[in-house]
């Protein structure tokens, strides 16, 4: 850890100098037998990898027509090169995103078409050799799936696609990534990803009942399990156990005390992330989504709030509809899907985003907040990527910008912008997105948060920011680990939901 | 797998440097994987490492932060139960510096 140091910010951010070669073999660890073979992956690479690494590329390719079209039709233009937070910070040619895509379309061309079948020198087409494989394994774990090149692909290439599916070509022969898939099979065996059993979670919640009850002297509830509440609150675990993450939940708990709205988390569904997404596997996907159907059903709520966490909401978003019947779009033949749909009360937008739900609130009038309790505060705000460019929020385009911000504004005096290129849809991602959140890829990590600390020093030089808030706790937990070592304070990054703690008065409506 | 030697004995742990079978632990394991953190241990630092194993046994994870500020706030006083306190005492983070030291599983997920 100590040999980690960030890189020195650009004086005029524009491409940076190639230093080819700088992030080879600086890919995460290799699951092993046990992590794969618990969730349904070959325990490691076998003799046969290599046809059946390419048998699953050519199953990929004939499911998603768009996996396809995104392999031939790159002009290489070069729009995204230098578009990626971790090309940015790392210098590697590899990273740019054209790049990057170019290790798997190279292997496409050599087997899927007929050129590179019959000249394979002349199209740039190669063999997927053992080596290519350490590469892709290495690459595509410096990519956090953000999208950012593709907002400015003129082709509307969908770089987190490739990745997704060369990750799940490797997950296919047992050659993939440690971190992600041990977490998922925590969440398959104990219903969330820290693996956080329900007496643990149950101890927790109500240590957080005696703390708010201590600061506040009001008894707010954090209730578990409870059977006929109108709100199941699915959010990260990290909620539940990380610091400054549990500081956002408490300011969950304090909006439905303070609405009178009953709720409940669920210890056999605690989860809101969903890593199935970052593995590009439909069955992973389904699998952890199908805990929070099951969850609901038992409970018998009308409702689904989803805390902050910017995959899960993506997930949630884009979905839950088809995969389990949260929202619109079931298939009619899917019992459960059908019962749930049944179940939920539609004159709410289902699911709902906890900031759609304490932003309606707020418009309603039945939130009291002392702004001037957050004046220690001069707050910006990070988009996280999979919000801002992977979904929406109050059924109306942008509304995943406005509402956050509209928020920190009703609870708070000071609030600045970071420069607009670096936030909306063209936000950086915070550098530990995507499965990359492991200490094994800590220099990665620091390197792609360079864009971000870059525009936020300005603001806190310009302006005097010094608290960062967002809505993912991924973004959470990379930026406590990676601000100290740009020079900042690691409490500077926090929740929305937080700044909405800090300020709600309770026991006035 | 890669293993540490301890007095003789060897002990497997996994890429990182944790110890895979938490039931070997002891406190000379725990004393040598500070050293491999650059960490001195000190009476403080044995409180930390003391709570985090008996909070294991009971629940079969490492408490969260809040948690643990909480206890160690309740044994040692007001003062030291604060997430600075502890980072002094683990500046890798309290979580996983400490729960290596007590020979626990590394927690992984959005932390």
């Amino acid at each position: 850890m100590a040999d980690i140091a960030a890189p020195a910010y650009r004086i005029i951010p524009i491409i940076p100098a190639l230093k080819p070669g700088a992030m080879e073999g600086k890919g995460p660890f290799v699951a092993s037998d046990k992590i794969n073979e618990a969730i349904g992956f070959p325990g490691h690479l076998a003799d046969d990898w290599h046809d059946k690494a390419i048998a699953k590329m050519g199953d990929l390719l004939s499911k998603y027509r768009s996996l396809k079209v995104y392999m031939d039709a790159c002009v290489h233009c070069g729009a995204c090169s230098d578009k990626c937070h971790y090309f940015i910070g790392t210098q590697d040619p590899k990273n740019m995103p054209v790049a990057r895509q170019d290790l798997m379309r190279s292997v496409y061309r050599r087997y899927f078409t007929l050129p590179g079948k019959l000249f394979p020198k002349l199209v740039g087409a190669r063999d997927l050799t053992k080596e290519v494989l350490d590469e892709w394994h290495n690459y595509f774990h410096q990519c956090s799936e953000c999208r950012r090149c593709s907002v400015f692909c003129p082709y509307g290439i969908d770089t987190a696609e490739v990745t997704m599916a060369a990750r799940e070509i490797l997950d296919s022969v047992g050659y993939g990534q440690k971190y992600s898939l041990e977490i998922i099979g925590k969440v398959h065996k104990i219903g969330n990803n820290l693996g956080l059993p329900a007496a643990a979670l149950k101890d927790t919640l109500e240590g957080l009942e005696e703390d708010v009850k201590d600061a506040t002297g009001i008894d707010v509830r954090f209730p578990i399990d409870v059977h006929g509440a109108e709100v199941l609150l699915i959010t990260p675990s990290a909620d539940f156990f990380a610091e400054p993450h549990i500081d956002s939940l408490i300011g969950y708990a304090k909006v439905f005390h303070a609405t009178g709205t009953s709720w409940t988390v669920s210890s056999m569904s605690s989860e809101a992330g969903n890593f199935g997404m970052f593995i590009g596997n439909y069955e992973q996907l389904r699998t952890i989504a199908l805990r929070i159907r099951q969850a609901a059903l038992e409970l018998g709520v009308k409702r689904i709030v989803v805390g902050e966490c910017g995959h899960a909401w993506r997930v949630a978003y884009s979905f839950w509809n088809t995969l389990s019947g949260v929202g619109d779009g079931a298939d009619p033949n899917d019992r459960f899907a059908q019962m749930l749909q049944k179940q939920l009360d539609h004159r709410y937008k289902q699911p709902t985003h906890i900031c759609e739900f304490t932003w309606d609130m707020i418009q309603d009038e039945r939130l009291v907040f002392d702004k001037s309790l957050n004046d220690k505060h001069i707050i910006t705000f990070h988009d996280s990527c999979n919000v801002a460019r992977g979904s929406g929020m109050g059924g109306y385009p942008g509304g995943q910008f406005d509402i956050p911000r509209n928020i920190i504004k009703a609870v708070a005096n000071n609030f600045v912008e970071m420069d607009p290129s670096t936030t909306h849809e063209r936000t950086f991602c915070c550098g530990g997105g995507g499965g990359l959140l492991t200490d094994d890829l800590i220099d990665v990590r620091v390197k792609g948060a360079l864009p971000r600390m870059e525009v936020l020093q300005q603001v806190a030089d310009e302006h005097g920011v010094n608290f960062m808030a967002c809505i993912c706790a991924i973004c959470k937990a990379q930026f406590t680990k990676v601000l100290p070592i740009y020079g900042f304070d690691r409490k500077m990054i926090g929740g929305v939901h937080q700044l909405v703690s800090n300020a709600i008065k309770l026991g006035v409506k | 797998m890669s293993s540490i030697e301890v007095g003789g004995k060897s002990y497997e742990t996994d890429e990182e440097g944790y110890l895979v079978d938490l039931a070997e632990w002891t406190p000379e394991v725990g004393s040598y994987l500070a050293q491999t953190e650059g960490i001195e241990m000190t009476e403080q630092h044995w409180e930390v490492i003391n709570f985090l194993r008996e909070y294991f046994e009971e629940y079969q994870i490492a408490p969260a932060v809040r948690v643990l500020t909480k206890a160690i706030g309740k044994k040692l006083g007001a003062d030291k139960g604060t997430s600075e306190y502890l980072y002094g005492l683990f500046p890798y983070g309290p979580g996983k510096q400490a729960c290596k030291i007590a020979g626990l599983p590394k927690p992984t997920g959005c932390i």
